[in-house]
């Protein structure tokens, strides 16, 4: 590995543009990187990681701008480069994997036909060269079939394929940089192990530079050489995995260390006798006339404790969530709530059964209204189930955000695009909390947030749970905060309830084939794992091809 | 990119314009620049349109400016940040305002007011046949032409806003409805406004009219009450498919979702959910809907069976005027009286559309 200097940003500085006046993003931020060395970016979202990864190929996103350093690449100054001169490296040289893949590739082209697009456009390869080529990345990077998947559309190969497609893509030109923003973050922990494992692979067969991007500290434990740590567009500080790891300088950087360290006491037993508050009993339910997804679901929540229902996406979670709170009625079994049976659809449910299941969405921007202030968003459901009005409504709409730990006199009159991710969240947890429910569906409700908002909406959950004995029903596809918050654990699987049982027992092999494919595929902050895993399963038995054997 | 090749062609004109005019302005002052602008047609209408140009662009900064410091904050704000055309289009609308509202005092004479003296001409020179007491003249049967523009004002631009605001009321509610409800409603709603838009609007209307005007003379109610209600219906077909398809996108957010779980009716999933998030596209379609509608009574009018006498109207008038045009070549002045009536729906048309480009660049974010 030769120590040759790639890239080398000093003193960077951009701004961007809102409300007339331009903002900082980052601030100074300097940043090496030899030949063949792997740099992780980390920091929650604001941090400018995205912002640094791009500039490194100066480039800035619309609204932004470069205002002050230079960003120096193999000897040559980017920002003095014209346009032309610029494209004429990227692609070539500095290739970019964007987060979504399946946002990223053209719909209307064959994924072969777009791979070849950029060695032919800069007269690396010729069109031939460059198809048999990109089949020899696909075999490197463990994709089925090699030979034939790159004559597919982007929708016909999966989003785990697709994202390996897309890194062989940033390799066609064999360039000696590619930028990697959150690779791996929209996908299932199992099918993440497997882009993880082709990226590394190639990245150290080819010798590449790379930066990768995440807020994911297992993973860039996994990936990177050196770990760079960003907050608000300041470096925190920067050294190699694994004395980081070790033993970190900075407070903050310790705080994001911690975050995993969050776990509730375990809970007495569940008395024989008690009659649960939910109970899914026997359900089967399908979308319209098209195949059953799910198949015969059963399990309890019972008052005052978390329900964990984990799966990889497909797995019917959200389904067994929309049978409960009456979307999707079931064509068979039912949900008993203090056991008696609700009605099947929500339209024939009467107000007080309404009130006492509510439901905490995924997205926390699609779940409140953005033209109604958090006043009326929350004290909707007040006035609609209590019947407060005026005086009255506002005071407990004041009560409601000290719950959940928001100045009222600063919140009240906002609308929710004036808040951040984490504190929208917290305003969908007080709108289910106004109808003083006794059972609470949590779909994903920490996925989109970075580690340290999410642990804080955790703890809150918790909190709240201690407080008000509500029961939770916690949809997640993340095993760590399962760990934190769960009591009992349903284990899914195309539609079937695969496993089910208390928490310690669930983290306690045996396992269900399943259940110990998940929990190993959960990057841990060892920076061995993945080698270790890899050596222990074989490269062949991660990811879909394991779920694949198993069936 | 086009806005620079606009500034590029502007600033070459307006050098152009100033090489072109120096020379007699030097020379003889304003009435050298005039009289030598008159000896060539193409030059003097150059000269002329420039001139109603930069008056135009003055005064709408003037009004801007006088907006942005007088104003309170909820108007100034906006402004701030408005081009010039939007203020030009806010002035012009505003204008047509007061002028409607205030017709009765503005205007010189009423509007089914006879005189004795009929085919006054226009220009107030006894002269030439003109009578200083009407100074645009009077019609056929000697009403004032001025004092019938200026109540044309209120009760074209009053019916055709009447006939737009009941023409969303039922199209942004049955759309609304269609795109909460789905299912069947849907299905029909969609196909029966689908029945509607496939006949040419103004036929039908024109169709629809004759068949009014029967039921009008049956009734006593006048036959305008009755082009409200057949413009407003044929008109709000075209909101019903954009409230849909505004809808649809909206219904499919999980705090409609929300909504519905809670049990929440549906005049407040409309209403208070739904509504406030389509207000802005609505809105822009309120402006441009507003010119259709507007053209279309000028165009039934015309015909004669729009608004009916002695009521005033624009449309009336372009036809009852039209015969005038002949004498363009012998009296330019009697023969732009038809074409007052229509430059002041074009003017109000593009003033119109020039607030709603404004209003759309806001809601959509875009900056060029």
């Amino acid at each position: 590995m030769s120590s040759e200097l790639l890239l080398r940003i000093r003193d960077l500085h951009i701004e961007g543009r809102a409300d007339e006046q331009w903002l900082p993003i980052i601030n100074g931020v300097d940043l090496d990187l030899q030949r063949g060395r792997v740099l992780g970016l980390i920091g929650e979202s604001g941090a400018g990681k995205s912002t640094l990864g791009l500039a490194a190929m100066g480039f800035t996103r619309d609204g932004c701008r470069i205002s002050g350093g230079s960003i120096e690449f193999d000897g040559t100054d980017l920002l003095a480069l014209s346009k032309l001169q610029r494209r004429a490296l990227l692609g070539k040289r500095i290739a970019y994997v964007a987060q979504s893949a399946a946002a990223s590739f053209n719909p209307a082209h064959k994924i072969l036909n777009q791979h070849t697009e950029a060695p032919v456009y800069h007269g690396v390869m010729s069109k031939t060269e460059s198809q048999g080529d990109g089949m020899e990345l696909y075999r490197k990077l463990r994709l089925p079939d090699p030979d034939n998947i790159g004559f597919r559309y982007p929708h016909q190969v999966s989003g785990g394929q697709l994202q390996r497609a897309m890194t062989a893509m940033a390799m066609s030109c064999r360039p000696d940089l590619i930028i990697f923003d959150e690779p791996t973050t929209a996908l299932d922990v199992t099918t993440q192990i497997e882009v993880l494992a082709a990226i590394r692979d190639i990245v150290e067969q080819f010798g590449t530079a790379a930066i990768y991007i995440t807020h994911d500290l297992a993973v860039v434990a996994q990936m990177a050489d050196d770990i760079k740590v960003l907050l608000r567009g300041d470096e925190v500080e920067q050294a190699d995995t694994r004395s980081m790891l070790a033993n970190p300088r900075e407070e903050y950087t310790k705080s994001l260390w911690a975050v995993c360290s969050f776990q509730r006491p375990l809970k007495a037993d569940v008395a024989q006798d008690s009659v649960p508050v939910v109970s899914v009993a026997g359900v089967t339910a399908a979308y319209n006339k098209s195949a059953d997804v799910l198949h015969d679901v059963s399990f309890d929540v019972h008052r005052g404790r978390t329900v964990a229902v984990v799966g990889e996406s497909g797995s019917g979670k959200s389904t067994v969530a929309r049978c409960i709170m009456g979307l999707l009625p079931p064509k068979q079994g039912a949900v008993l709530y203090n056991g008696e049976a609700l009605p099947a659809s929500y339209k024939k449910r009467t107000k007080e059964q309404l009130r006492c299941v509510q439901m905490i969405y995924q997205m926390a921007d699609t779940a409140l209204n953005p033209r109604v202030r958090i006043k009326d968003i929350i004290g909707r459901p007040v006035e609609f189930y209590r019947g407060l009005k005026g005086k009255q409504r506002d005071d407990r709409v004041a009560e409601l955000l000290e719950q959940i730990e928001l100045d009222p006199s600063q919140y009240m009159q906002r609308r929710p695009t004036e808040l951040s991710g984490g504190q929208k969240q917290r305003i969908g947890i007080a709108r289910a909390l106004a109808a003083e429910p006794e059972f609470i569906i949590c779909d994903e409700v920490t996925s989109a947030l970075d580690q340290l908002v999410a642990e804080g909406i955790l703890r809150l959950l918790a909190r709240l749970q201690d407080e008000l004995n509500i029961a939770y029903m916690f949809i997640t596809h993340d095993l760590a905060t399962v760990r934190a918050i769960a009591d009992e654990v349903v284990v899914m699987k195309e539609g079937r309830v695969v496993e089910a049982g208390p928490k310690e027992e669930m983290f306690t092999p045996p396992h269900h084939p399943y259940t110990d494919l998940l929990l190993s595929s959960v990057p841990e902050m060892d920076p061995d794992w993945l080698t270790k895993l890899l050596a222990e399963r074989g490269v062949d038995n991660i990811g879909d091809a394991a779920v694949a054997r198993m069936n | 990119m086009a806005i620079a090749l606009w500034r590029a062609l502007l600033i070459g004109g307006v050098l152009w314009l100033a090489a072109m005019m120096l020379p007699p302005l030097m020379s003889g002052g304003w009435d050298g620049l005039v009289a030598a602008a008159s000896q060539q047609r193409l030059v003097r209408t150059i000269f002329w349109i420039s001139v109603v140009l930069l008056i135009a662009t003055i005064v709408s900064w003037v009004f801007r400016e006088l907006l942005r410091r007088t104003m309170p904050e909820v108007i100034a704000k906006p402004m701030r940040h408005a081009p010039l055309t939007a203020s030009f289009g806010l002035m012009i609308i505003l204008l047509y305002v007061i002028v409607s509202v205030g017709a009765p005092w503005i205007a010189p004479y009423g509007e089914a007011e006879i005189f004795t003296k009929i085919n006054v001409l226009p220009g107030g020179d006894p002269e030439l046949g003109g009578d200083p007491s009407h100074f645009l003249g009077t019609d056929q049967i000697g009403r004032d032409i001025l004092s019938r523009l200026i109540y044309g004002a209120r009760n074209t631009v009053g019916i055709a806003f009447l006939t737009t605001m009941l023409s969303f009321l039922i199209g942004v509610t049955l759309g609304f409805l269609a795109a909460t409800l789905g299912g069947w409603i849907d299905q029909g709603l969609s196909r029966g406004i689908d029945v509607l838009m496939a006949i040419p609007q103004l036929i039908f209307a024109l169709l629809l009219m004759t068949i009014a005007s029967e039921w009008s003379y049956r009734s006593g109610i006048s036959l305008t009450w009755f082009m409200i209600v057949i413009i407003a219906v044929l008109d709000s077909t075209r909101v019903f498919r954009l409230a849909r398809a505004v809808g649809l996108n909206i219904v499919v957010m999980d705090y409609i979702e929300a909504a519905r779980v809670r049990g929440e009716t549906l005049l407040h999933i409309v209403f208070k959910e739904i509504l406030p998030n389509a207000f802005s596209p609505l809105l822009a379609e309120f402006g441009l809907r507003f010119c259709f509608v507007f053209l279309t009574i000028a165009s039934l009018s015309f015909l004669g069976i729009g608004i009916q006498p002695p009521l005033a109207d624009w449309g009336t008038m372009v036809r009852d005027l039209s015969q005038f045009i002949n004498f363009a070549a012998y009296d330019p002045l009697t023969a732009a009286l038809p074409l007052m009536a229509a430059g002041a729906i074009a003017l109000l048309t593009v003033a119109v559309n020039f607030v709603v480009d404004w209003m759309l660049q806001n809601s959509s974010g875009l900056k060029e």
